[in-house]
């Protein structure tokens, strides 16, 4: 378990709506948070709350137009969290090779 | 080696080691033996006790894995619910006697499907997820 990004994207993915508002970015492209809050089954201070968490975890940006702020998706910020998925097999392998030396030791 | 299938992802390692099953069940089930090769915790082999692991703190996060124990089946089978930063999934532990040793087999898996999400748009659950956005963002990975 490495990587502290990894982590970040995790925590901010691990709610559903917020992963729902990453979809619809993904999916959708640019959307204003008016826009978004349309879909969601919550109030528009809610999902601003949500896209400033997507936004520390990278995974969205946003830009200012105007009064209002256009949030897009930056799907490369998942990389990190990819990697960490695959990196499990890792982990376990190395943990196998401690738990050998711990059998090793052990009283017969 | 790690499996990928419909829904779910799983990691498996199979090993075979040279000690008896009874040896590995008390590597596998007893706390300071635990903390030598896993992590520190505070497990009981009673189905239902929760616990938890503890990995070293990062800056993301506090390094608590929360866990359930499922299933004990001495000298055969242990499973435990491991869930942390979003993830919660289920470790199976499986032992078969071998000439000579034990056979080992750790498949961790499951990673659940979501409760109901409140925004209307949410369509995968945590690992078809990942799959799908990495197909999306082209192949980050």
């Amino acid at each position: 378990m490495k990587s502290a990004e990894a982590q970040h994207v995790f925590r901010a993915l691990a709610d559903p709506t917020r992963r729902a508002i990453f979809e619809e970015l993904v999916r959708k492209g640019e959307r204003t948070v008016h826009a978004l809050t349309a879909n969601a089954g919550v109030s528009q201070p809610a999902v601003s709350k949500h896209l400033t968490v997507l936004k520390r975890a990278k995974l969205v940006g946003n830009r200012r137009e105007g009064r209002e702020n256009h949030y897009c998706a930056r799907p490369e910020a998942l990389a990190p969290a990819a990697a960490w998925m695959k990196d499990f097999g890792a982990f376990w392998n190395e943990r196998f090779d401690r738990l050998e030396a711990v059998l090793e030791g052990m009283e017969k | 080696m790690s499996t990928q299938t419909e829904g779910t992802r799983s990691v498996v390692i199979e090993r075979v080691f040279a000690h008896p099953p009874e040896r590995l069940w008390r590597a596998l089930t007893e706390k300071p033996l635990i903390a030598q090769w896993l992590m520190n915790n505070d497990y009981e082999p009673v189905a239902g006790r929760r616990f938890q692991f503890r990995a070293d703190p990062m800056p993301q996060w506090d390094g608590v894995i929360e866990c359930e124990v499922l299933i004990v089946e001495p000298m055969r089978q242990l499973s435990y619910r491991w869930a942390a930063l979003g993830l919660d999934s289920v470790v199976l532990w499986t032992l078969t006697a071998t000439e000579g040793g034990t056979h080992v087999r750790m498949e961790h898996s499951g990673f659940r499907n979501d409760q109901q999400a409140a925004y209307q748009g949410a369509t995968y659950g945590w690992q078809r997820f990942i799959g799908a956005l990495e197909r999306v963002a082209g192949g980050v990975a």
